[in-house]
């Protein structure tokens, strides 16, 4: 088919070359902000004054701070993900399986939160669970507790306000998937003699899974690389990673050490994203943002 | 049937619970940004304006709510423009390029935001670009293209292009085949593509702290800066009307959704 008529190759040649055109802008906004970045600090993570070092990697064995701040991370990102599955399912299958009236409802409230800024519901809760916050002062109006207790400035606050903050993006790509689970699957279930649950085990939760998968990979990526949440709730004491970073550069001005860690988080992060990618096509995820 | 009966009210149950613990929040911010009283209590004492006083009489905030809303409709604007551009073409082309073309452009989706802001400090250090309101403009429409990708490409997967085939055997040129023809069919997700790179642009904190500077400085990063001090009241009223703002858009965005599902 190639070697057709000359002007059909012509045709061809111009149509590559607007579909070129057309991308460039955007691929070079994203190449020079983004990708140029990203390898120059590949290359500062192995190099000192110059030269070629693991120093850099050398400290994820030696420093204790280091796997410390990895460890914390990685649990808090898995306690947020975990909760988030758990409380994200029964909120997608609602929206998914009620009349559209009330799914409209549902979804719109998953969607306010979802589009309302992650500095303001970082401050909401602050406000909220701070020593005389609201919900310290119901815990004791219902003598729960006679001291206000310590709900922020450690990594109960953080896991609090990182899960409300990311529990949207576990329950849009659960409820996409489950809007395309064909209703009459479930009727054919129910007619063969299976219960409500028998069906839903059966037949509704494992057609279900890849929103889960999609919706698990999001939050648990996405957790992991916080930021703003941690660094207002956690008090300074829960340290997670992208803390790490970003002291690095700006106080102690080590670009280094900060490239590293940054190499580090962001292999782990494109690991998830393959080993999702097995199972759910990529689209599909990012798609769900 | 009585255990289906228990079932339901049982997720019923559930789904209002999380549907609270996710609402709640959002909405306390508001009357506590009508309080009297100096401190933030609940309920508020008295009814004030004094916190909204606060922040229109700021010299400093009211340039930073400018700084917010010029980079975030300059954001839009621009992201919309090259953003759309490239779902058109990424959508005509079917080639194995174009599909690995398309990770590099939703990258700034799944690169961890403090990597990424680290990253356009050391550009910007390099070019002259730090604490600018071009530099500002730049980086957030990097960080908000793939929005618009997305959206667009979603737009167009529902799209014939047999369509603009035809208005082109018939005389159209491309530009205004495509304007007249394909445009006003994805207009709905290319506004919301829109939509969505404004308040990305506008709620948009971590990469500011790093390159916004002096003059320049975003509602968002001042917000962060003046909470890692204090739990200041103004802020509520900035939060609320930040709050209203992102309302405001998803309404238009579920109009503009709705207005093109009634005709089609």
């Amino acid at each position: 088919m190639t070697s057709s008529s000359p002007a059909l190759r012509r045709h061809e040649r111009r149509e590559q070359l607007l579909v070129l055109a057309l991308l460039s802008p955007a691929l070079a906004v994203v190449t020079a902000l983004l990708v140029v970045p990203l390898a120059w600090l590949a290359v500062q993570s192995v190099t000192a004054d110059g030269a070629f070092t693991l120093e850099h990697y050398r400290r994820f064995l030696t420093e204790d701070i280091y796997w410390r701040s990895f460890l914390l991370t990685f649990r808090i990102a898995l306690t947020v993900t975990v909760l988030a599955v758990l409380l994200g399912y029964p909120v997608a299958f609602a929206a998914a399986t009620l009349p559209r009236r009330w799914s409209v409802v549902v979804l719109g409230l998953v969607i306010l939160p979802f589009w309302t800024s992650v500095l303001v519901r970082a401050y909401a809760w602050m406000v909220l669970l701070q020593r005389r916050g609201l919900v310290n002062g119901m815990l004791q109006g219902l003598g729960l507790t006679d001291q206000p207790i310590a709900l922020i400035n450690n990594e109960f606050g953080t896991v609090l306000a990182t899960l409300h903050i990311l529990l949207p993006f576990m329950v849009l790509p659960l409820y996409a998937t489950m809007q395309r689970i064909p209703r009459d699957l479930m009727l054919a279930g129910a007619s063969l003699g299976g219960g409500p649950l028998h069906v839903f085990l059966r037949v509704f939760l494992p057609l279900s899974m890849p929103g889960v998968v999609a919706g698990t990979v999001l939050v648990f990526v996405l957790a992991l690389g916080f930021y703003i949440t941690p660094e207002l709730l956690g008090g300074g004491r829960t340290f997670m990673v992208s803390m790490l970073v970003s002291r690095n550069v700006e106080l102690y001005n080590q670009w280094g050490a900060a490239s590293a860690i940054g190499v580090v988080l962001l292999v782990c992060v494109a690991a998830l994203f393959w080993l999702a990618s097995r199972v759910v096509p990529l689209e599909r995820i990012m798609g769900a943002r | 049937m009585p255990a289906s009966l228990l079932a339901r009210l049982t997720l019923g149950t559930v789904v209002a619970l999380v549907l609270l613990f996710l609402v709640v929040p959002i909405l306390i911010v508001v009357p506590m940004s009508f309080s009297n009283a100096r401190f933030l209590t609940f309920p508020p004492p008295g009814f004030s304006l004094r916190w909204y006083e606060a922040f229109f009489g700021s010299p400093a905030w009211m340039q930073a709510a400018r700084v917010s809303l010029g980079v975030a409709l300059a954001t839009a604007l621009g992201a919309t423009l090259i953003g759309t551009a490239a779902a058109y073409a990424l959508s005509m082309s079917g080639s194995r390029l174009a599909r690995s073309l398309t990770v590099i452009l939703l990258l700034p989706l799944v690169v961890p935001i403090v990597i990424t802001g680290i990253g356009v400090f050391f550009v910007f250090a390099k070019t002259g670009l730090l604490a600018t309101l071009p530099g500002l403009v730049l980086a957030n429409v990097m960080l908000a293209t793939p929005y618009v990708v997305t959206s667009v490409l979603a737009g167009l997967r529902g799209f014939d292009p047999a369509q603009e085939m035809v208005a082109r055997s018939l005389g159209m040129n491309r530009l205004r085949a495509f304007l007249n023809v394909t445009l006003p069919q994805i207009r709905p997700s290319v506004v919301s593509g829109a939509l969505f790179a404004f308040i990305s642009a506008l709620d948009e904190t971590v990469v500011a702290i790093f390159i916004a500077g002096g003059q320049n400085q975003t509602l968002t990063k001042r917000m962060f800066t003046s909470l890692r001090d204090e739990i200041d009241p103004t802020i509520a009223a900035i939060s609320s009307l930040l709050t209203a703002a992102s309302l405001m858009v998803v309404v238009l965005a579920s109009l503009s959704a709705r207005k093109s599902s009634t005709r089609s």
